[in-house]
């Protein structure tokens, strides 16, 4: 392993824990809100969410394009206001990473509250406990093993997330580099070692998150 | 605290409507009682019900007030949310949180403000249900009937103004039940708290209830003190669903050798001694019908503890049965094939003998 490659993997783990963090107040909330309220338009949202597990990765790294260059409502924005360019930056790996794995935050969250009796927070409710402590009281103990399952699927597949980042990141050397963009591009440059190396790598950090996220949705049951 | 007379509720509920699987829930109602027993079938609306009193769940119309407070005004879009109701709720289930200890679940409702009243301290409360030694424990390891206690005293514990109970003796068995009924009985006479109790036996409901409205698909069948109901049942529904023919205020003479004597008006009768809290003597004596049997022959000796003289009042036919109303002191009903009737030709005036026998006479506390 070169020190060229520690810090590829270094930023891959390094942004798919940030974008992963990033999603997290957001993933729950809405996973409340799907689980336990009951308010027009759900279903809608429920699949406009859902649409990043099957859209063509490519697809909605195009569509993240649009929004975020400079040209875009959100990329313009940014740059005319705030003078931040995210497009081909390590920012823009961020969300396309965030973007791509929120899907599977919210569905492992959302299954984890639903799991929760609903009648042990009305009960708390006649107790006289608020929202905010129903919530963190009973909501979130209950369901914390589903969602930090949940998390980690969310890292693991930011880990080997490619077309989206591709996209609006592009693949700069030092700069937005990661494991996949860079097994593609030293496979094309017949570099094989170096992207078996990272091969390497790529499979042991999958392995350990998706085999604690199963571990933990396991665990939950008994 | 309420500052109602007697820990009597004043709830009123008007212009109830829900609409649930197969009927409607739709009632008027003003209850008055220190303890009203919401007595009917399953499925017939009860927890439905306790939902819309304690605000867990929308009714389509609906109008309640809890000593003088509007809880639930659909019409002036009102609605005090659950936790601001200051209304105990048992539900079946118990509800009981499975990942705090029971001290933490006791403690999770109780009110940090004084409000006045020493009524509900961790203290009395675990020093009445008896739940002192159970505190350091988890949830998980309590057995049926110490999780009871533990959820009435984490409902008490919340100083409510109101206790919603559901069927709480429902999943137990009987032996269970006997020894967790006299803690709602304590209750009772303990704090200052009116309850309202939903459930569809017969027995907790003389044993617990002044009043009691009979719930059926979601209408009142009948409203009226606990005895009056059963003794009178306004329909056939209602009947049916209370089952016991006779009930009599009684009071305990003796107790020996595990039967009790007790006197119905001049009348002593011998019944099997049931578990009852340490010095009941005021009871209801339950018999019903078909445990009734009547002999031409007052000189015959039987094996049954309990013989009466009796006069026929009437006689109605209803099927192969014939339901023979008697007075031997006071009312009580028989219930005879018709063939037995005619072998004895029975008349109305005439006399006969009545036997029941000892386990058939059910004493509950009143």
């Amino acid at each position: 392993m070169t020190t060229e490659e520690w810090q590829i993997v270094w930023f891959t783990a390094w942004v798919s824990a940030c974008s992963t963090l990033v999603i997290l107040p957001f993933g729950v909330a809405l996973a409340w809100l799907l689980a336990r309220g009951c308010w027009p338009g759900k279903s809608i949202l429920e699949t406009v969410i859902a649409l990043p597990l099957v859209l063509p990765p490519v697809a909605t790294g195009l569509l993240l394009l649009k929004l975020l260059g400079r040209r875009g409502v959100i990329g313009g924005f940014l740059h005319d206001s705030l003078g931040i360019d995210v497009v081909f930056t390590w920012r823009a790996v961020l969300i396309a990473l965030g973007v791509m794995s929120f899907p599977l935050l919210v569905r492992s969250a959302r299954i984890a509250i639903e799991e929760v009796n609903p009648r042990l927070e009305q009960i708390a409710r006649t107790l006289g406990a608020g929202e905010l402590r129903v919530f963190c009281s009973i909501t979130m103990p209950l369901a914390w093993r589903g969602l930090l399952g949940g998390m980690l699927l969310a890292f693991a597949r930011a880990l080997g997330e490619f077309g989206a980042t591709i996209m609006v990141a592009g693949n700069i050397p030092g700069q937005t580099a990661t494991i996949s963009l860079d097994i593609f591009q030293s496979v094309q440059l017949g570099q094989d070692a170096h992207a078996f190396r990272l091969l390497g790598i790529s499979v042991l950090l999958a392995f350990a998150a998706v085999w604690t996220s199963e571990w933990l949705i396991r665990r939950r049951g008994q | 605290m309420a500052d109602t007379a007697e820990g009597a509720v004043k709830l009123v509920l008007k212009k109830i409507r829900l609409p649930l699987a197969g009927f409607v829930l739709e009632l008027d109602l003003e209850l008055a009682g220190r303890v009203t027993a919401l007595f009917g079938p399953s499925g017939s609306g009860k927890t439905s019900l306790l939902d819309l009193i304690a605000g867990l769940r929308r009714p389509e119309s609906a109008w309640i007030e809890l000593d003088g407070r509007v809880l639930t005004d659909t019409a002036a879009g009102v609605a005090v949310p659950p936790r601001l109701r200051r209304i105990g709720y048992l539900p079946q289930d118990l509800a009981l949180f499975p990942h705090l200890s029971v001290h933490q679940n006791v403690l999770y409702g109780r009110k940090a403000e004084n409000r006045g009243s020493e009524l509900f301290t961790l203290e009395r409360i675990a020093e009445v249900l008896e739940i002192e030694p159970l505190l350091d424990r988890s949830i998980g390891e309590l057995s049926g009937g110490e999780q009871q206690r533990v959820a009435l005293a984490r409902a008490l514990l919340s100083s409510p103004s109101l206790l919603l109970l559901d069927e709480p003796l429902a999943s137990l068995d009987a032996q269970l039940k006997s020894r967790i009924l006299p803690y709602f009985l304590r209750i009772r006479h303990e704090f200052d708290l009116p309850l309202l109790y939903v459930t569809h036996d017969r027995f907790e409901t003389l044993a617990l209830a002044d009043e009691m409205i009979v719930l059926v698909n979601g209408k009142v069948a009948q409203v009226g003190p606990v005895q009056e109901v059963f003794s009178r049942p306004a329909n056939l529904a209602v009947a049916g669903l209370s089952a016991v023919e006779t009930v009599q205020p009684g009071r305990i003479q003796k107790v020996e050798g595990g039967l009790a004597s007790v006197a119905v008006g001049q009348v002593r009768l011998t019944a099997v001694l049931p578990e009852l809290p340490a010095g009941t003597t005021d009871v209801h004596v339950c018999i019903r019908a078909e445990d009734v049997i009547l002999l031409r022959d007052a000189s015959v000796s039987s094996s049954a503890r309990n013989q009466v003289s009796a006069t026929i009042r009437t006689l109605t036919n209803s099927g192969p049965l014939v339901r023979i109303e008697l007075e031997c002191g006071f009312p009580l009903t028989a219930l005879l094939t018709r063939q037995a009737c005619e072998e004895l030709a029975l008349q109305p005036g005439e006399q006969v003998t009545v036997l029941v026998k000892a386990p058939h006479v059910h004493l509950i506390p009143r």
